[in-house]
């Protein structure tokens, strides 16, 4: 197995998720990758009108440089670090996703009808793609965190709350995936 | 500057990690809400056992942090409401984009053009709810 280059198993990402969270503890901060959206709304000027985004953003820079330096990563890791192939995907949800119109499972990374630029010519994409970018942000600030911050971080530490919201992400996820998505796609 | 880099550091192995471990794939996280693979799981499994063991070993053992202070870990707020629904929300827009806030900055980085309206969006989506805060049950 060549870790440059090929899709890494589940027992090399998961730990090397932990290492993240470790560094960034480390570093005397968290791992909660959410919170750089309020930071952007304190930096646009939200604060005057609204509480919730009163503070002091200058504080919380960091967590934007976090999110620059993860672009930096995709960047590299999707251009230099990578064969083309990309791990094998259930031949059943193969089969499922190429009944809805959506091709490329198994073989692309992303479905190149939502995800190259041939998305920006397609109104019904845009709209299903802002759709999911609303509420994965209003969500995600409702619940106090996202994937990093609470099913990660919240639950290493013992976090009830982190707990009820990895439900409701699944509660919600599976919604999305088994009853609304066959008909929105 | 010294700590600049740092954060900016750990954002890029953030980055590779998500994309090799394909953490990010929206093929991914549909094949988990399909429960026809354990690579998901197994990601997730296995970052939470590891990283009890880290939080757990600082809160027990009071760890210092690089920087020699003592490490603070703060509590989430002892809610049910907000993070059920908030969280119900967020798996909605999950599993639709296949995005979660960290992968957003990341597949906008390699170059999946699109995750920009995501990223537009859920800027927009937190705004909305700071500004509804107040009405909405936590």
């Amino acid at each position: 197995m060549n870790l440059i280059t090929e899709p890494w198993p589940w027992y090399i990402g998961g730990p090397a998720i932990a290492v993240v969270l470790f560094l960034l503890l480390f570093s005397e901060k968290q791992f909660g990758m959410s919170s750089n959206l309020r930071t952007l709304c304190a930096m646009a000027g939200a604060g005057k009108k609204t509480t919730f985004f009163n503070f002091d953003w200058r504080q919380y820079r960091w967590n934007l440089v976090v999110a620059l330096g993860a672009a930096a990563g995709g960047l590299l890791a999707n251009n230099y670090m990578t064969d083309g192939t990309v791990g094998a995907i259930h031949q059943d949800v193969v089969l499922q996703l190429n009944s809805l119109g959506v091709e490329g499972a198994g073989k692309d990374y992303m479905p190149e009808a939502f995800f190259s630029t041939d998305a920006f010519s397609n109104p019904k994409t845009l709209v299903l793609l802002a759709l999911g970018g609303f509420l994965v942000g209003f969500g995600t600030r409702y619940a106090g965190g996202c994937t990093s911050g609470h099913a990660i971080s919240g639950l290493s530490n013992l976090q009830l709350p982190s707990l009820i919201a990895v439900i409701g992400f699944f509660i919600g996820g599976l919604l999305m995936n088994h009853f609304l998505l066959p008909c929105l796609l | 500057m010294k700590r600049v880099l740092l954060y900016f550091s750990i954002g890029i192995l953030f980055g590779i990690i998500m994309i090799k471990s394909e953490a990010a794939s929206w093929f991914r996280i549909y094949e988990m809400f399909q429960f026809k693979s354990f690579h998901m799981y197994g990601i997730i499994g296995a970052a939470v056992a590891l990283g009890l063991v880290v939080t757990q070993a600082i809160k027990r053992f009071k760890l210092r942090s690089f920087f020699g202070e003592e490490i603070q870990i703060p509590s989430k707020a002892k809610l049910v409401k907000a993070p059920l629904f908030g969280g119900i929300i967020f798996g909605l827009g999950w599993a639709l984009t296949g995005a979660c806030p960290g992968p957003i900055y990341v597949l906008i980085g390699a170059g999946y053009f699109p995750v920009l309206i995501v990223l537009a969006s859920a800027i927009l989506g937190t705004y909305c709810y700071g500004v509804l805060k107040p009405r909405l049950p936590h």
